[in-house]
């Protein structure tokens, strides 16, 4: 039941959808149809008419699930545009950005940082801001040595008190702006990088990369050096250099759903058939703990996968949109009701492991494979369709197949159709939609579908945007909340005080 | 024979990137017996390829692959430097080697080299060009007084034709990068601004895999080259299902799916590929080998505004077409085959060939003189 809205509200609603998609899916990097630049650029405008229009629901963004370049993108723009908020407006921001930055990993806030000093931000919020992530920071020392010019750019600009004698940030204070002075450091690894300059033992203490560069110093061979490192390496790193040391094979029951589902994908064809009860387990075991709470809720679920060339993606993000839709495969297995799963790829092949990005994207007929009812006649409760959206045997069909689905053979919506879009269109601003009728959410990681999910239901147009704002007004708190009880109550009112004394 | 006869292939639809269109062309079963050369597979990086029974394939090379066949003993060392297949060829087997063309090696500094407006001079050495340019190469056969001494000794040499690369038309590389190819897929044929530019199709669709990105290093003529620069993007003819009033049924719904697809075949067949198919052409036999012939053929060159194509093609014995490559002319290249028509239709007498033209005597000087050819008359005419 809609209540009537003015245009204003519901173009409003419609940007934040936009706005919510670009931010999940884009990532500035070159795509399959699109180069890096024209995606940059499109981004670029969707931000800054977002944070100049919707500023409020510019800000609430960083609650939800976007992606780690877009958060730290809103965050430079919120510092940067910090002058045309109202005093709560910043309070509110404030706290988001603290939360958003908590979560963000460390190399992404220091490169933030660097982009506030060279833009030139330079109030006392933002330094307040950068202070109190520097101060929260566990280990200033392992900071110092692993993101060094971070480190020294962040001192810099928030004028960081780094006292004269003995203490960590004493050390740190010299380790980065007089490196030669002290003789020897108390904290190890600071000790470690003074004395890898000649030591070569020392260099399997220091962080991977960091390491890296001192072993070529020392001219040590690779495969010596990768072995001695191990320890040390994080399991990205050690995943990065697994097929250039000839190791033993990551710890599949460890990664998230859509790392593994990549890993699989990089295997080739005969690794990928000797190994796969090991790997389907591993898949599965990933989408159970991705799925939660919300396991066999979602009764007969049929889904359509694209496998298409498109779908291998582009060189900085191979085979990305492939690897979202196997683990939405392995998902969905799950989210389904026991024995209530169909999962259709768009070339016909049955066995999901072996899957490869080949062929052209005949959507239109795989939907209509997807609507035919299950065993015993039962029409499906969900249809998700993962796809790019380029819908090219033949073009459209995918689209109008759906509208005649939903005009005549089943006006009373007992099936649910969404589709989730791993890919930015830079032209359109938007992630590629099917058609007008269908939700469509963008997807970057497929442990969010549910989440998801629930977001496309918005743009199906049958709940108000006063439900949207109602679902990101809780999605906010929610996010603070959490924030709210993990920090210290000290730190909490020395931020309340500093902003007080701003504001 | 004077007519393209494309039977086996089916249309499927086509897929568009800005001005670019390319229909894919699809065969249920690959043609028997003629595969490409084994060398071009190892060459192109292609590794070595399971081509069935050897002993009794024929095996072909397009036009102008680089490949290195400077040698066919095993223990001489390849010798140094790239030759390029001279013509396209047909061959038994894979032991034999083709004729080759030893390509100069390319100059250190590219950018600077290259001819001004992206044009490049190309040799005329293309089996079908080749048949363009020899036509009525001999010049006047009798000697009447306008001739000049030039005209009656060397006939029309040196006759020269220029074409752009396929990289210098805007589009085209972006649109075969991104294109899906269908996994039986054994042609395409390429749009530029809803003109038909090149049809290319081959016997094998491993084959056509292989293959599939050397259109970009093509010719084109002019007017591709024009419609791509300044062309405006094409609609895509997506499938539409209407108001849909009959449909009540899911099998219904998906019989309206297929007929979309029927519907897309006639309308590519009877709009789009109307002036390949339906011309006739002059066909002229080159070379046969077992069941299959390689011809060359020219068009009519008709005036009327569509295209004209000239290319070659390997028909199999009951001739239909197994390996195909077509060019299209530009309008000067149109109207200069059309002028040589006329002439050598008229036995190179002037006012006879002006009335077959409808003009005056001046009028058909002229013309020849603007179509590039005023060495052929003297100067007082």
């Amino acid at each position: 039941m809609r209540t009537p809205e003015n245009s204003a509200d519901l173009v409003a609603a419609e940007d934040v959808l936009l706005f919510a998609n670009a931010a999940i899916t884009a990532t500035g990097q070159r795509e399959f149809g699109s180069g890096a630049l024209d995606q940059r650029l499109s981004l670029d405008f969707l931000h800054a008419y977002i944070r100049v229009n919707y500023r409020h629901l510019y800000a609430a963004s960083l609650a939800l699930d976007i992606n780690d370049h877009n958060a730290a993108r809103i965050v430079l723009g919120l510092l940067w545009t910090a002058g045309e908020a109202s005093a709560e407006e910043r309070r509110t921001e404030g706290r988001l950005i603290a939360a958003r930055l908590a979560r963000l990993p460390p190399q992404r806030v220091y490169r933030l940082f660097g982009e506030v000093r060279r833009a030139g931000i330079n109030n006392r919020r933002t330094r307040a801001i950068m202070r109190d992530w520097l101060a929260a920071r566990p280990d200033p020392g392992h900071d110092a040595v692993k993101y060094r010019s971070g480190v020294k750019t962040a001192a810099r600009h928030v004028h960081l008190r780094c006292p004269q004698g003995a203490g960590p940030l004493a050390e740190v204070g010299a380790f980065l702006f007089r490196p030669g002075k002290l003789p020897r450091y108390e904290h190890p690894l600071l000790d470690a990088w003074r004395r890898a300059h000649y030591e070569q033992g020392a260099v399997a203490e220091l962080p991977f990369t960091v390491a890296e560069g001192f072993a070529a110093r020392h001219g040590m061979k690779r495969e010596v050096f990768l072995k001695r490192a191990a320890p040390r390496m994080t399991r990205l790193e050690r995943l990065r250099t697994h097929a250039v040391a000839q190791r033993p094979d990551a710890d599949l029951a460890a990664m998230p759903l859509t790392r593994l589902a990549l890993y699989v994908l990089a295997l080739p064809f005969e690794q990928r058939a000797a190994r796969r009860t090991e790997l389907t387990g591993a898949l599965r075991a990933a989408a159970r703990r991705a799925a939660g709470g919300h396991a066999g809720s979602w009764g007969r679920v049929h889904a359509v996968l694209d496998d298409s060339f498109s779908s291998s993606g582009s060189g900085q993000k191979r085979r990305r949109p492939l690897a979202v839709a196997l683990a939405c495969h392995h998902l969905l297995e799950v989210l389904a009701a026991p024995g209530a799963y169909r999962g259709l790829w768009t070339s016909g092949r049955g066995d999901a492991l072996l899957v490869r990005p080949w062929g052209p994207t005949p959507l239109g007929m795989r939907v209509l494979d997807a609507l035919e009812p299950g065993p015993g006649g039962v029409a499906p409760d969900r249809v998700v369709i993962v796809s790019d959206g380029w819908d090219n045997a033949p073009a459209g069909l995918a689209g109008e197949v759906l509208r005649v689905w939903r005009a005549r053979l089943d006006p009373g919506r007992r099936t649910a159709v969404v589709h989730v879009n791993p890919v930015y269109d830079a032209d359109g601003f938007d992630v590629r939609r099917l058609a007008a009728g269908v939700p469509t959410a963008g997807i970057r990681d497929a442990e969010d579908l549910p989440a998801l999910v629930e977001i496309a239901r918005f743009a199906e147009g049958r709940t108000g945007s006063a439900e949207l704002h109602a679902y990101l007004d809780r999605r906010v708190a929610l996010f603070l909340g959490e924030r709210e009880t993990e920090k210290d109550t000290e730190m909490e009112t020395e931020n309340e005080t500093e902003k007080e004394a701003m504001s | 024979m004077n007519r393209l006869e494309l039977t086996g292939l089916t249309t499927r639809p086509a897929q568009v990137w800005g001005g670019v269109r390319l229909v894919p062309l699809v065969r249920e079963a690959p043609v028997e017996g003629l595969r490409l050369h084994r060398e071009v597979y190892e060459r192109l990086g292609a590794g070595i390829v399971e081509l069935g029974d050897r002993t009794d394939y024929v095996s072909y090379i397009p036009h102008g692959l680089v490949a290195d066949w400077s040698t066919g003993d095993p223990e001489v060392p390849r010798g140094g430097g790239q030759s390029a297949a001279y013509g396209t060829q047909l061959g038994g087997g894979g032991r034999d080697v083709p004729r080759t063309l030893r390509l100069p090696r390319p100059p250190l500094h590219r950018m600077a080299k290259r001819r001004p407006g992206d044009r490049l001079r190309f040799l005329p050495l293309h089996l079908a060009l080749e048949g363009y340019l020899a036509l009525h190469f001999g010049g006047p056969s009798t000697a009447w007084e306008e001739w000049s001494r030039r005209a009656l000794r060397d006939g029309l040499s040196p006759r020269a034709e220029d074409a752009y690369l396929g990289w210098s038309v805007r589009g085209l590389g972006d649109a075969l990068r991104i294109f899906e190819i269908h996994p039986d897929q054994c042609g395409v044929m390429v749009y530029v601004s809803d003109a038909l530019a090149a049809a290319f199709v081959v016997p094998h669709p491993e084959d056509y895999r292989l293959l599939h990105a050397s259109l970009v290093e093509d010719l084109y003529g002019d007017l591709v080259h024009q419609y791509a620069l300044y062309g405006a993007p094409v609609a895509e003819f997506g499938a539409r299902l209407g108001d849909a009033a009959h449909i009540r049924t899911l099998a219904e719904l998906r019989a309206a799916a297929r007929g979309q697809q029927r519907v897309w075949e006639e309308a590519h067949e009877s709009l789009f590929a109307r002036e390949l198919l339906d011309s006739s052409y002059g066909f002229e036999r080159v070379y046969r080998m077992g069941s299959f012939t390689l011809w060359r053929f020219l068009p009519p060159f008709v005036r009327d505004g569509s295209g004209q194509h000239i290319g070659e093609t390997v028909t199999d014995h009951k001739g239909r077409v197994a390996y195909l490559k077509t060019f299209r002319l530009s309008d000067a290249q149109i109207r200069r085959g059309h002028l040589l028509h006329v002439l050598a239709g008229a036995e190179w007498e002037l006012s006879r060939a002006a009335e077959v033209l409808g003009s005056s005597r001046e009028e058909l000087v002229r013309r020849i003189r603007a179509a590039g050819f005023a060495q052929l008359l003297k100067g007082n005419v």
